[in-house]
């Protein structure tokens, strides 16, 4: 057996003769959290909804413990959470509602201590009954984070939390995160965030014109040393 | 399913044949209609293109459905090709069993336009397909525009028969005074001729398909070329 | 199975919910409708011998044009905040979704025939509101929410959604217009439902086909 949870191997993606990603080809252990690095446009959303089963690729083929994500799309749903730019949630349901919601599509019986519980994690607790219209970008991201972690996804896929949030808001996002990849849970986040991204993650890959340029772990690079070389590589790439 | 330059040869050859053919029974060899005026016997030889040309639009339709199924399917851009080629002829098609039609309902029934059954329904048909290609060009990205035009073909064809069902049951309120059948009834020499022009337009459209198809799948080419070289620098 | 029908309700129940707080859908189709039976009213009023005679065509049209305007929104929704993103990540097949969908907005057309129907009876002097016509209505309900749902996913995704949406859908929906409008005449004329069997036939049989294709192709409409 091997400790290799999610599995790439050569993905591609275009749409129409745009071409986003080029055969990609990495591998990421369990219970370990990746930070992806890349300017706008790297492809890097488009590689985590594919890995969300939101998007279908053009060729090539990932794996989630072994199991084709084609081959059975429903059962790879359940034990994924997926935060993106758009909170995916609804403006007109309460806080309370939302989560009521995504529960109901996840099928949890214990919803309701878990609802509570999460919300109370995020910081939205006193808030529960108020609609999401209401809320400022930093507790729409929040409740996003909640609303993927709700059915206690062992793999957490992240695109940018971070984005629009005040130092503040970005703060507590940081604390969560940290929190969240400390435990069991496998987690790949995007970020233009190069800080951030190194404290946050165990290994730092840099993605630009849909190719993967660099992989290291965390620990062995400083923000110093990695800030050069993302300029660097996001320059070539960005053409 | 991309036809080679060769194959487009003989059919051209094969068409402009059949075509000919075609020209030459309607017009001289079918033998003229009895019991006839003299303008409505040479109204009545319009049969030998509107039946065809109606034939070959519900033909073109037919392709544009199965090659939306097998798009949907098994994927395969060149599908996509076909059946975007097959509804640009079904519509072509269309418009000429319409036009054609209409001009021999003047002489025929004393006016260019009757709700009738199948005039109706082609029109809904040259709607329907009008639409298909207004929501082919309101897409950028080229898969979910062959997505959502293969969806729509399917739903577009199978509409047809039920909506000429419920056209033709709507009419047998109001008496039936003019029908179609009244008109067509084909002596052996009208027969052969009609045989012959349908074969020569379902060779047509065989014909301009493939032609069609060979280009369109040549300018993706040129297009896929053009950004693997634009990419190397 | 259980899981499928969780979702689908859910969907609904989610639907039904938001539309009950903010009356998007139900406020532009009640206006609307009402609109175009005071515009029908003086279009007929003087030149047909019996503002009767038009009723059926009235209803129906009606019945399409606010529809269309309700539909329209059903995506919106979920495409603005994203949210459709997140109905994705369920763990079932998508199909569901639709299902959900399709019954809000069958549902939320049939309110907006109940707020027409007696306006017709007061406004043309009418008697509509029979068990008959109620089921011919509901037929045809369910036809034009059957495609109007999926055509709305389709066209949430286009340039000029707005108006290519009644473009796309009328033509395939002709035959629910042509039966409905049949049926309903038939129907004042005195005659019974067995009188009209074909058309009730020809309705349950659009409804049917047009399920069941939604429901294979609906998630070539959703994926990426």
């Amino acid at each position: 057996m091997t400790s290799v949870l999610i599995r790439v191997q050569g993905l591609q993606k275009s749409f129409g003769r745009h071409r986003v990603l080029r055969n990609l080809n990495f591998d990421i252990e369990a219970g370990t959290s990746v930070a992806l690095l890349g300017p706008n446009g790297a492809g890097k959303t488009t590689l985590l909804r594919i890995l969300a089963t939101l998007s279908r690729p053009t060729a090539g083929r990932v794996t989630i413990a072994g199991v084709d994500i084609g081959a059975n799309p429903e059962g790879i749903r359940q034990y994924i959470g997926l935060v993106t730019h758009a909170p995916l949630l609804y403006d007109d349901l309460n806080a309370m509602e939302n989560l009521e919601f995504f529960a109901r599509l996840y099928g949890l019986s214990d919803a309701e201590e878990r609802i509570r519980d999460l919300l109370t994690r995020v910081g939205l607790y006193h808030r529960r009954k108020d609609r999401v219209r209401t809320f400022s970008r930093g507790m729409v991201q929040r409740l996003a984070i909640a609303r993927a972690l709700l059915h206690d996804p062992p793999i957490l896929l992240l695109d940018e939390p971070d984005t629009g949030l005040d130092p503040q808001a970005a703060e507590m996002m940081n604390d969560l995160l940290k929190e969240l990849s400390g435990g069991e849970r496998t987690i790949l986040m995007t970020t233009h965030h190069l800080e951030r991204g190194l404290e946050v993650a165990d290994r730092v890959t840099i993605l630009s014109g849909g190719r993967l340029v660099f992989d290291a772990p965390a620990s062995g690079i400083s923000y110093g040393e990695l800030r050069p070389l993302y300029d660097e590589y996001v320059g070539v790439g960005a053409i | 399913m991309i036809p080679s330059r060769r194959t487009l040869n003989i059919l051209n050859v094969l068409a402009l044949a059949g075509m000919l053919v075609a020209i030459y029974m309607a017009m001289i060899q079918a033998p003229f209609a009895i019991n006839l005026t003299e303008t409505d016997r040479w109204a009545q030889r319009i049969i030998y293109f509107h039946v065809p040309s109606a034939w070959s639009s519900m033909l073109s339709f037919l392709i544009t459905f199965i090659a939306s199924i097998i798009y949907l399917a098994r994927g395969g851009q060149k599908w996509d090709i076909i059946a975007r080629s097959s509804a640009e002829l079904g519509i072509f098609f269309t418009v000429a069993a319409i036009v054609s039609g209409s001009i021999w309902a003047r002489p025929a029934w004393n006016t260019w336009w009757t709700w009738d059954p199948r005039l109706t329904t082609y029109t809904i048909v040259l709607l329907l397909y009008i639409a298909y290609f207004m929501l082919r060009n309101a897409m950028d990205d080229p898969s979910r525009r062959a997505r959502f035009a293969a969806v729509y073909g399917i739903f577009a064809f199978l509409s047809v028969p039920i909506t000429f069902m419920s056209i033709r049951w709507w009419n047998t309120i109001h008496p039936v005074i003019m029908s179609p059948e009244a008109d067509f009834g084909l002596g052996p020499g009208m027969t052969r001729a009609f045989i012959t022009t349908n074969i020569a337009f379902t060779l047509l459209y065989f014909t301009l398909l493939a032609n069609s198809v060979r280009l369109a799948w040549t300018v993706e080419r040129v297009a896929a070329l053009r950004e693997r070289i634009l990419q190397v620098h | 199975m259980k899981a499928y029908f969780r979702v689908a309700w859910a969907v609904l129940w989610k639907d039904l919910r938001v539309e009950w707080r903010t009356k998007d859908m139900f406020t532009s189709m009640a206006v609307f409708a009402v609109l175009a039976l005071l515009i029908f009213n003086f279009a007929f009023e003087l030149r047909v011998p019996d503002k009767r005679m038009v009723v059926p065509g009235v209803l129906w049209v009606t019945v399409a044009f606010a529809g269309v305007l309700g539909l329209g929104r059903a995506f919106i929704t979920e495409k603005d905040r994203g949210s459709l993103s997140g109905l994705l990540l369920a763990p079932v097949d998508r199909s569901a979704i639709y299902f959900g969908k399709m019954v809000a907005n069958l549902i939320f057309i049939l309110v907006v025939e109940a707020l027409i129907l007696p306006l017709i009876t007061v406004f043309f002097n009418v008697p509509l509101i029979t068990l008959p016509l109620l089921l011919i209505l509901l037929l045809g309900t369910i036809g034009f929410a059957a495609v109007g749902t999926i055509f709305s996913a389709l066209t949430v995704n286009t340039r000029a959604r707005e108006v290519l949406l009644p473009i796309l859908l009328f033509p395939v929906l002709l035959p629910v217009l042509v039966a409905g409008i049949r049926a309903t005449i038939g129907l004042l004329e005195g005659d019974t439902l067995n009188d009209l069997a074909n058309w009730v036939q020809l309705l349950l049989f659009f409804d049917l086909l047009f399920l069941i294709v939604a429901y294979l192709t609906f998630d070539y409409v959703v994926e990426e």
